[in-house]
């Protein structure tokens, strides 16, 4: 029998907000374990939540990207569990009255476009992370994230492979960071997601006993968490087994996922509402303004740049996978009459250099108007091809203007035909033998002499100048 | 007449007039209480340098004309559920016997802000769970009238402290009775503000939607002074009002003629000791004998009260006694043997017996399948007795009735019954699951010469027609006079 996967996501994004949901402390990440803390988000006796306004605009806001209903009466509840890491003993968190309700993200797949229905996005606080010892069995706590904001996006079980789970959590972090709500570094646990795995025959309706799948820390492990867990599934049901519902653990290193706890070990989490917070009222003032401050979203963004710019649905696709990508290369590309050139570099060298030097968008040393120059110097035949290449990649190390690189370094083309022409006669002289091999018919060993000219030259020469030259003194 | 015995009005003319100095006032506080407090028991801490220190700095201040509220230079003590920057706040608990808050309550800095000299910290039921004071971690406190019994609870050591002169005034909470029931035990006067008009930052939180800080003062006229102080918006406390709130003293007019009182029958039934039943009724006279309107009215859904009061002041409690694992702050058990046994062993011996059975209770009525049979039914129940709270002040200005069935009971007298003590709460806990507010004030004495209490409860945010109606029967009658004889030592 044929198998089809379903899963569903909840995905945990920490908000960006400067301050805390319930203080007034930083949410900066990093710092020395507990500075980052007060009474409040200790939760030190008699100590109360104020709530942070903006926490709320900004799930709103995802709500609004994401084609979500926005709740106008809403409220907070506690979710009551005990670990060291949570200082209240519950979390604050929303249980059956989210702020924001059935949206959909829409994907790209082999098949054509899909949506992804999301059931819920609600807004609760982060708690903080147990360090265990390398010396002895002590742990030590570090509340520096407890209380920073979270959504919990939680879609349907809408998806049915790993590859549909990479776009739609690739989709929805473009979306969180274009409208500016979370900066969505996975790296840095500012996007965490659980995955719910079930099978079914194909075709069918049913849903099938689910596993939850944990400790996904890269979008690489969520894709080969589903992978594998899809095929143990499978491997189970086939071999006359059946699934039990159950959290797992993945272990990346492993590439395997080992049971964390079974539903009977399963958690009551005891949720009321939060008596220290009073039910929300969303004014329908509030949702309009938050509408109207939305930027444009990735869909619109790319489909822009294939009608404005012309470029290809792949490329624009590429282009508006990040924020910080898309705006990179939006600027470059207003400071530039050659927008393919610059799609070009982006996607290509700039993409590739900062994979080599494990950089963000956001380290890039040098300003998107010097891509600009570097094309215009180009496009100008102020230098060639190869020189732009290397003088691109000393961008990435000092973050110089390409202007002062070719300067500094007479990296120029050389377009002085005399100067040139002294250079192809000697190489001419220097290697009779390819010189005769040119002339008994092999064309071929041009090559090496342009190459020979072109070495001579330090790469600078006008290429086809030197090739046209070079043909010429041949010929004769 | 000696220092202690004076309230806070009269008090403020002395220091105003330069007839007594803040620190000979503190000075003297603080000796009767030394010399006091070991048969009375109301102090878990006494601040005694501390609040020298300050009686010689807000004197100062007066001197120089930068102070002059009515509160200043006031010494007065707090309940030790209130956090006190410095100052060790236990809640009379063994969880929390090394607590020191790097802050303030807001009610606390409301009451610097007004000159107040803070004397100590005042024993209560641990976790203000209980109404005998007796869950206490440290001490029994006893009733300055008798001291066999009982102060009340769980403010006891408030009421008890005011009441034999060891504090001018005092702070306690309230989340089901525990001002205004321990204020009828001592004789003093307790009030309850409205849910929303005291801040509630900075105090240990029990039942959250029910807890409210008010004060425990010798008069009607104190109790308004304090409140002045202790009212307002905090934006540290969601669920504190933002409205403006009058100036309490206004209300403090001896005049009630055309009030409409109304005295549920619920709250003179047979369940009522018959001396306290007595002394409610001839307050009804003395009301009408001012001019107002008595009536008998029926509140039915009085039956419900207690259950509903307990499910969800026990839920709540579940939840806010959860952060006390040993992890952060407090106190914390000797080599536990993994996680889960250093959080449980750490909660088990760090409480006493009946917050456990509290907190046991709470978590029981929030746990999936009985979440609706209980905690569900009683935010309903909650709903419709606020209702019928509702209902009757369109008809009436105020109700009044017994602050509690009894008077001050013996020492371990019903400690081993907390059903029985569950159900004394009834006439308290509807103020509470309405977030009314409500006064005790003094009535009358039973045949064991033990003060009663007269329970005063209007509608939300009208604390001014409460003082008034307290202030009147207070003008016209002499209960309040009356004086444990440990005053005099």
């Amino acid at each position: 029998m044929e198998y089809e996967a379903v899963i569903g996501l909840e995905v945990h994004a920490e908000l960006s907000t400067k301050s805390k949901l319930f203080c007034s402390c930083t949410t900066e990440f990093g710092g020395r374990p507990n500075t980052h803390c007060c009474p409040v988000c200790l939760g030190m006796p008699g100590t109360l939540p104020a709530l942070n306004r903006k926490a709320i605009e900004y799930t709103i806001k995802a709500g609004l990207a994401t084609n979500c209903t926005i709740s106008r009466f809403t409220k907070q509840d506690r979710k009551n569990y005990f670990y060291p890491d949570l200082p209240k003993g519950y979390q604050i968190s929303q249980y059956d009255l989210p702020l924001c309700k059935n949206g959909y993200v829409e994907i790209e797949t082999e098949n054509g476009k899909k949506k992804i229905r999301i059931n819920r996005i609600h807004l609760e606080e982060d708690a903080g992370k147990l360090v265990h010892s390398e010396y002895g069995h002590n742990s030590y706590v570090d509340y520096n994230r407890t209380g920073v904001p979270l959504i919990e996006v939680v879609s349907e079980p809408d998806i049915s492979s790993a590859a549909e789970a990479k776009a739609y959590l690739e989709k929805l972090k473009a979306i969180l960071q274009f409208i500016g709500v979370s900066d969505c570094k996975m790296e840095e646990g500012s996007l965490r997601a659980d995955v719910n795995i079930s099978i079914r025959p194909k075709g069918s309706k049913e849903l099938g006993e689910r596993t939850e799948m944990k400790n996904l820390n890269s979008f690489r492990a969520i894709y080969r968490a589903i992978e594998a867990e899809v095929a143990r599934q499978i491997e189970v049901v086939r071999s006359g087994g059946t699934i039990q519902r159950e959290t797992r653990r993945w272990d990346d290193a492993k590439g395997k996922s080992y049971p964390m706890r079974s539903k009977e070990d399963a958690q009551d989490y005891r949720y009321f509402p939060e008596p220290d917070l009073p039910p929300l009222i969303i004014k329908e003032e509030l949702i309009q303004r938050l509408k109207n401050e939305l930027p444009e979203l990735p869909d619109a963004r790319k489909q822009r740049y294939m009608t404005e710019y012309g470029l290809p649905e792949y490329d624009a696709g590429v282009l508006t996978s990040s924020k910080e990508l898309s705006d990179f290369f939006e600027e470059a590309a207003k400071a530039s009459n050659n927008v393919k050139a610059i799609s070009n570099w982006v996607m290509g060298d700039m993409l590739r250099i900062l994979n080599e030097r494990n950089l963000e968008v956001s380290q890039v040393p040098f300003p998107p108007a010097y891509l600009a120059k570097l094309v215009a110097l180009l496009d100008k035949g102020v230098i060639n091809g190869p020189t732009a290449k290397k003088v691109f990649e000393e961008m990435f190390d000092s973050g110089k203007d390409p202007e002062a690189i070719v300067k500094e370094q007479g990296l120029e083309v050389l377009n002085d035909e005399s100067l040139l022409l002294q250079v192809v006669e000697k190489v001419i002289q220097e290697n009779p033998n390819s010189v005769a091999d040119y002339k008994k018919g092999k064309k071929k060993a041009i090559g090496f002499l342009v190459g020979q000219a072109m070495k001579a030259t330090k790469g600078k020469a006008n290429p086809q100048l030197l090739n046209e030259l070079l043909v010429k003194k041949l010929e004769e | 007449m000696k220092l202690h015995e004076y309230t806070i009005t009269q008090l403020h003319e002395l220091i105003s007039k330069k007839e007594v100095s803040v620190p000979e006032l503190t000075r003297h506080m603080l000796d009767r209480i030394s010399r006091l407090d070991s048969k009375l028991g109301c102090y878990i801490t006494v601040t005694e340098e501390q609040a020298m220190e300050r009686a010689e700095k807000v004197q100062k201040m007066i001197d120089e004309g930068a102070l002059n509220s009515p509160l200043a230079g006031i010494p007065m003590a707090i309940k030790d559920n209130i956090c006190t920057k410095g100052i060790p706040t236990t809640c009379a608990s063994k969880m929390l016997g090394n607590f020191v808050p790097p802050y303030d309550a807001h009610v606390v800095k409301k009451l610097y802000d007004n000159g107040a000299v803070v004397l100590g910290k005042l024993n209560m039921d641990e976790f203000a769970m209980g109404s005998s004071t007796e869950s206490s971690y440290f001490k029994k406190t006893k009733n300055p009238w008798n001291t066999e019994r009982v102060p009340g609870g769980s403010s006891g050591g408030s009421a008890a402290a005011v009441a034999a002169g060891e504090a001018i005034y005092a702070l306690g909470s309230d989340t089901g009775g525990s001002i205004r029931q321990p204020a009828s035990f001592c004789g003093c006067v307790g009030l309850k503000p409205t849910y929303g008009l005291v801040s509630r930052f900075g105090l240990v939180a029990y039942a959250s939607s029910f807890d409210q800080i008010g004060p425990l003062a010798k008069t009607v006229a104190d109790c308004a002074l304090i409140l002045n102080a202790i009212a307002g918006h905090d934006p540290m406390d969601l669920t504190s009002s933002r409205r403006q709130h009058p100036d309490y003293t206004k209300a403090l007019i001896n005049d009630i003629k055309g009030m409409k009182i109304g005295i549920p029958r619920e709250f003179i039934a047979d369940n009522v000791q018959k001396d306290v039943r007595d002394a409610v009724l001839n307050a009804a006279k003395v009301f009408s004998s001012l001019g107002a309107e008595c009536e008998e009215i029926s509140i039915p859904i009085m039956e419900y009260v207690v259950p509903t009061y307990y499910i969800i002041a026990l839920a709540e409690a579940s939840s806010n006694l959860a952060r006390y694992d040993g992890v952060k702050f407090g106190y914390r058990t000797a080599n536990p043997k993994d996680m889960l046994d250093f959080c449980m062993r750490s909660r088990s011996e760090g409480f006493g017996t009946e917050v456990k059975r509290r907190i046991l209770l709470g978590t029981y009525v929030l746990s999936s399948g009985h979440y609706d049979a209980y905690y569900k039914k009683a935010l309903k129940a909650r709903a419709l007795i606020t209702r019928e709270f509702n209902k009757v002040f369109e008809k009436y200005d105020v109700i009044i009735g017994p602050v509690a069935p009894t008077t001050a009971y013996r020492i371990g007298e019903k400690i081993n019954d907390p059903v029985q003590m569950y159900m004394e709460d009834i006439f308290t806990v509807p103020v509470n699951v309405a977030g009314l507010p409500a006064i005790s004030i003094p009535c009358g004495f039973d045949s064991s010469s033990l003060p009663i209490g007269l329970q005063i409860i209007a509608n939300r945010f009208d604390e001014p027609t409460l003082i008034r109606a307290a202030y009147t029967f207070e003008q016209n009658t002499d209960f309040h006079k009356a004086k444990p004889s440990i005053m005099d030592e």
